[in-house]
C-alpha cells in the first residue's frame, strides 16, 4: 500500500509547527547563536580595511568564510532566513490570538465551573448575598458575569494585551528597519575649514542609497566649515570637547545662519542628519617646478593614525613633469626618541613637522584602478629626496621645490537619512510599554457560588501569587459585613 | 576639595570598602562552618544550627552594608573627582557594577530570608573590587566627547543594574543545580540544609529576571537613541551590541520557555546560567579584547 501524500495537510502541518512555541524557541535560541560569529570576524559594512587585511593575513580560509557570508553576517541569507522565520511564526501564533483576544474582551467571563472545590484556594463560607459580592468585586475592577446562583469574575486581561502590543511592535520596528535600509542613504564627506560643502552626490567621498532611494532626493542644503575647535586634556592627551560652527543655508540659494554640531548633537534638516564624525589636520604646501612656476598650493586632508593626530597622507601632483608625488606624515607636536624615531606627542599643533619623501615617475591616477587618496603606488617611480620640513621651510628637491606653509583642520560630516528611524523608536516603545503591562498585570479568576453554603475559589494565570490575598480580602469583607 | 584629593580620597575609601567585605565573607564562612553539629558517634550525617551562629550572621550582613556604604562613598567621590557619573571607563563599571549587585543582594536580603548568598556575594564583589583596583584602575580624567551626552546616565545606569541583578539570578540559579545535584543523590550536605527550597530558588531566579527584562530593553533602547545621536545610527552591530542583542534574545527565550512551555528547575536554570554569560562575556571579552566602537574601557 502507498501513502499518497496529502500536500494541503502536509502544508497545515509545517504552519502548525512553525508556529508552536517550541519552534519559536528553538529559532529564538538559534538567532542568538548566529549572530556570535558577526563579533568575532570583521564586517564589511563597519570596517572594510579589516576584512581586506584579513584576506591578506588568512589567504586559505578567508574566501571559504566569505562563501558563508561570515564578514556580512547581518545580511546574509541563513540570518535573514533565521529572523524572517521567527517573524513569520511570531505572526502566525499573535494573529490568531490578537483576534481570540478582541474576542474575549468583549465577551462575558467563562461560566463558573461545576465543582469549585477542585480549584485553588477553595473556601467555604456562610451564606452570602451575592448582589454584595458583585458590588464589591466591580469595586475592585473584575468583570462580572453573574447567573442566577453564581458569579465568575476575571480581571487582568491587560496582560494579554500588552503581551500582544509587545510582540506586534517588534513587528513594526523589523518594518521600520527594513524602511531604512531600502529609502535611506548614507555618506562621508571630509571638509576643510574654510570650505563649502554643496550636498550633491559629486561633493562626497563615499555615498550609498539605499535600493528605492533616488540620487537626487538629497536636500539641497549648503554647509560652510567656518570654525573647529578641539579641546584636549593636557594630562592625559584625549579629547575632552569638539566644536564645529558652520554657515548653512537649505535650499543653498535661502539666508544662511549660523549652527554648531558637536558630536552628540547633529544638524537635522527632516529626516537627514548631518554628524560631526572624525577630524584631523590639512596641511599646506606650495609646491613650484624648476623655473619656480607655482604648480600646487592648497591643503590636502591627512589621515590621523593615532591620538596624538600623528597623519600620514599623500601630496600628488600630476601636472608637473615627470609626475611628483609626496608621502608624507604630519606630526603637529614633533617630538623624537630613539626607537620610533618622529612622533607626535601632543594632539594641538604646538611644533608642527612635515615629512616628505619626494617620488618621481608615473603616479598611475590614469589605470582606472580607484586609489587611495592617503596612499600613493610607488611601484613604477623613483625616490629622489627626503626632508622633515618644520613651518615656512622649503626644500628643493631637483624636478621643484615645495614649501610648508601651514595647516587647516578638517572635519569629516557624515550625512545620513534614515527614514525609518522614527517608527523603530515608536516600536520599541510600544514594545517596551507592552512588555511592563504585560509583566506587571495579574491575571486572575475567582468564582463565587451560592448553595447551603457559599462557595468561593479562584485561579491565577501561570500561578502569578496575589490571589490568596485578594480571596482573603474578599471573604473579610463579607464576613465584616455580616 | 581639588579634583585629586577627591580621586584619592574615592581610592582610600574602595580599599577600605574591601577590608569590610573580606570580614563579611570570613564571617559568612565562619557562620556556615561552625553551625555544623558534631554528630553523634551513631548518626551518620551531620546538621545544622544555625542558632548557635546568629550572632555571628548578623556580623556579617553588617559587615556587608558597611561595605556596601563605603564603597558607595568611594563610587560618588570618584564621580566628583572627574565632575560627572561614576562609569566613565572599566574601572569604574566595575566598583559602580559591584555597588549595583550588593545594592540587589541587600534589596533580596531584606524581602527574603536569603543570608545563605552573602558568602557567594561577598566573594564575588571582593574579587570585582581587586580585579579593578589591581588591573583596571585608570587616574580619573574627563569623558571623551562622545560619551558628553545625558544618555550616559541613563544608559549606563540601567545597563549597570541590569547587570548586577541578571547576575544575582545567575548566582540563585547556579546554587539551584547544585543543590538539585545533592539532592538527586545523598540529600542536602549539612551546610546546605537551612537554604531556601529547590522550588523557591526556581522562582526567585525567575522573578529577578522577569523583573529586570524591561530595564535591560529599556538600556538597549536607549544605547540605541544615544547611538543614532552620536554615531549616525541606531544599532550597527558593534561587537557590544551585538551581545547585548544575544543577552536580549537569551533572556527572551528563558522568559518564553518558563512562561509559555513551563519549563521549570533545572533546564530553566540551565537557560538562566547561559543567558547570564552572555552578558558576562559582553562586559569582560568585548571591553578588554573586543573592537568597535564601545571601546572605553580605557585598557
Amino acid at each position: 500500500m502507498s501513502t499518497v501524500l496529502d500536500s494541503r495537510s502536509f502544508l497545515r502541518w509545517c504552519w502548525r509547527q512553525l508556529t508552536s512555541m517550541r519552534i519559536a524557541l528553538i529559532l529564538l535560541l538559534l538567532l542568538a547563536v548566529a549572530a556570535i560569529p558577526g563579533s568575532l570576524f570583521p564586517q564589511r559594512n563597519q570596517n572594510p580595511l579589516q576584512v581586506r587585511q584579513y584576506f591578506i593575513d588568512n589567504p586559505a580560509t578567508a574566501p571559504w568564510l566569505d562563501r558563508f557570508s561570515l564578514f556580512e553576517v547581518y545580511s546574509s541569507p541563513w540570518f535573514s532566513a533565521i529572523y524572517l522565520l521567527l517573524f513569520i511564526s511570531l505572526i502566525g501564533c499573535v494573529l490568531p490570538r490578537s483576534f481570540e483576544h478582541l474576542k474575549a474582551i468583549g465577551a462575558q467571563p467563562t461560566i463558573t465551573p461545576k465543582y469549585l472545590d477542585r480549584m485553588e484556594h477553595f473556601i467555604e463560607i456562610k451564606e452570602t448575598d451575592l448582589d454584595q459580592v458583585e458590588a464589591y468585586l466591580r469595586k475592585k475592577r473584575f468583570r462580572i458575569r453573574r447567573d442566577t446562583n453564581s458569579i465568575s469574575a476575571e480581571k487582568g486581561y491587560a496582560r494579554e494585551s500588552g503581551n500582544l502590543l509587545f510582540h506586534l511592535s517588534l513587528v513594526l520596528v523589523l518594518i521600520a528597519i527594513g524602511v531604512g535600509s531600502l529609502f535611506g542613504s548614507k555618506g562621508d564627506a571630509i571638509v576643510n575649514v574654510g570650505d563649502r560643502f554643496i550636498n550633491t552626490p559629486t561633493s562626497y567621498d563615499i555615498l550609498g542609497f539605499g535600493k528605492y532611494q533616488a540620487e537626487d532626493s538629497l536636500p539641497p542644503f549648503s554647509l560652510k566649515v567656518e570654525d573647529f575647535k578641539a579641546e584636549y586634556d593636557p594630562v592625559t592627551n584625549s579629547p575632552i570637547d569638539y566644536t564645529l560652527k558652520v554657515r548653512t543655508a537649505n535650499p543653498a540659494s535661502s539666508p544662511e545662519t549660523t549652527r554648531v554640531i558637536k558630536v552628540n548633537q547633529p544638524l537635522a534638516y527632516g529626516s537627514t542628519k548631518i554628524y560631526l564624525q572624525a577630524n584631523g589636520y590639512s596641511p599646506i604646501v606650495i609646491v613650484k617646478d624648476k623655473t619656480g612656476k607655482v604648480i600646487f598650493d592648497g591643503p590636502t586632508p591627512f589621515l590621523p593614525q593615532d591620538g596624538n593626530l600623528s597623519s600620514i597622507g599623500a601630496i600628488k601632483i600630476p601636472d608637473m613633469n615627470p609626475q611628483i608625488g609626496f608621502v608624507s606624515s604630519f606630526l603637529p607636536t614633533a617630538d623624537r626618541d630613539p626607537i620610533r624615531g618622529g612622533f607626535s606627542s601632543y594632539p594641538e599643533v604646538l611644533d608642527p613637522r612635515l615629512l616628505v619623501s619626494v617620488w618621481k615617475g608615473d603616479l598611475g591616477l590614469n589605470t582606472g584602478v580607484p586609489q587611495s587618496v592617503y596612499r600613493i603606488d610607488t611601484s613604477k617611480m623613483e625616490r629622489i629626496g627626503l626632508k622633515a620640513l618644520v613651518l615656512n621651510e622649503s626644500y628643493d628637491f631637483g624636478e621643484g621645490s615645495i614649501t610648508f606653509t601651514g595647516w587647516k583642520s578638517w572635519v569629516n560630516l557624515q550625512i545620513v537619512d534614515d527614514p525609518g528611524k522614527g517608527y523603530a523608536l515608536l516600536g520599541a516603545i510600544l514594545a517596551i510599554s507592552g512588555l511592563l503591562i504585560s509583566l506587571f498585570t495579574r491575571q486572575r479568576r475567582i468564582w463565587v457560588k451560592q448553595g447551603s453554603k457559599t462557595q468561593v475559589a479562584g485561579l491565577a494565570k501561570n500561578g502569578i501569587p496575589g490571589l490568596e490575598q485578594e480571596i482573603n480580602d474578599l471573604v473579610k469583607e463579607l464576613s465584616n459585613e455580616r | 576639595m581639588s579634583d585629586n584629593s577627591a580621586a584619592l580620597l574615592s581610592n582610600n575609601f574602595i580599599y577600605s570598602a574591601m577590608l569590610f567585605y573580606t570580614l563579611a565573607f570570613l564571617f559568612h564562612a565562619v557562620e556556615v562552618a561552625w553551625s555544623v553539629k558534631t554528630p553523634a558517634l551513631n548518626v551518620k550525617r551531620t546538621t545544622l544550627d544555625f542558632t548557635r551562629t546568629e550572632r555571628v550572621g548578623r556580623l556579617a550582613s553588617a559587615f556587608l552594608i558597611l561595605g556596601f556604604l563605603l564603597l558607595f562613598t568611594g563610587v560618588i567621590f570618584r564621580g566628583m573627582s572627574a565632575n560627572r557619573v561614576p562609569w566613565g571607563n572599566m574601572y569604574e563599571f566595575s566598583i559602580t557594577g559591584a555597588l549595583a549587585f550588593t545594592a540587589a543582594y541587600l534589596f533580596a536580603l531584606k524581602k527574603y530570608k536569603f543570608r545563605w548568598l552573602g558568602l557567594p556575594v561577598s566573594l564575588a564583589v571582593l574579587l570585582t573590587l581587586g580585579t579593578a583596583v589591581t588591573l583596571l584602575y585608570r587616574p580619573s580624567a574627563p569623558l571623551v566627547p562622545a560619551l558628553k551626552s545625558p544618555w550616559l546616565v541613563i544608559h549606563v545606569s540601567t545597563a549597570i543594574i541590569s547587570g548586577g541583578v541578571f547576575l544575582l539570578a545567575n548566582c540563585i540559579a547556579a546554587a539551584y543545580l547544585i543543590l538539585d545535584r545533592y539532592e538527586q543523590k545523598s540529600g542536602r550536605p549539612a551546610w546546605a540544609i537551612n537554604l531556601p527550597t529547590l522550588e523557591t530558588l526556581d522562582n526567585l531566579s525567575y522573578r529577578l529576571i522577569a523583573l529586570v527584562f524591561p530595564l535591560w530593553s529599556f538600556s538597549v533602547i536607549a544605547g540605541a537613541i544615544w547611538a543614532e545621536a552620536a554615531w549616525g545610527r541606531y544599532w550597527g552591530w558593534d561587537p557590544k551590541e551585538t551581545w547585548a542583542f544575544i543577552t536580549w534574545v537569551a533572556y527572551a527565550a528563558y522568559l518564553h520557555a518558563r512562561v509559555t512551555v513551563g519549563w521549570r528547575g533545572k533546564k530553566a536554570a540551565w537557560l538562566c546560567l547561559l543567558a547570564g554569560s552572555t552578558f558576562l562575556f559582553n562586559y569582560i571579552y568585548i571591553n578588554v579584547w573586543g573592537t568597535g566602537r564601545h571601546t572605553y574601557s580605557g585598557l
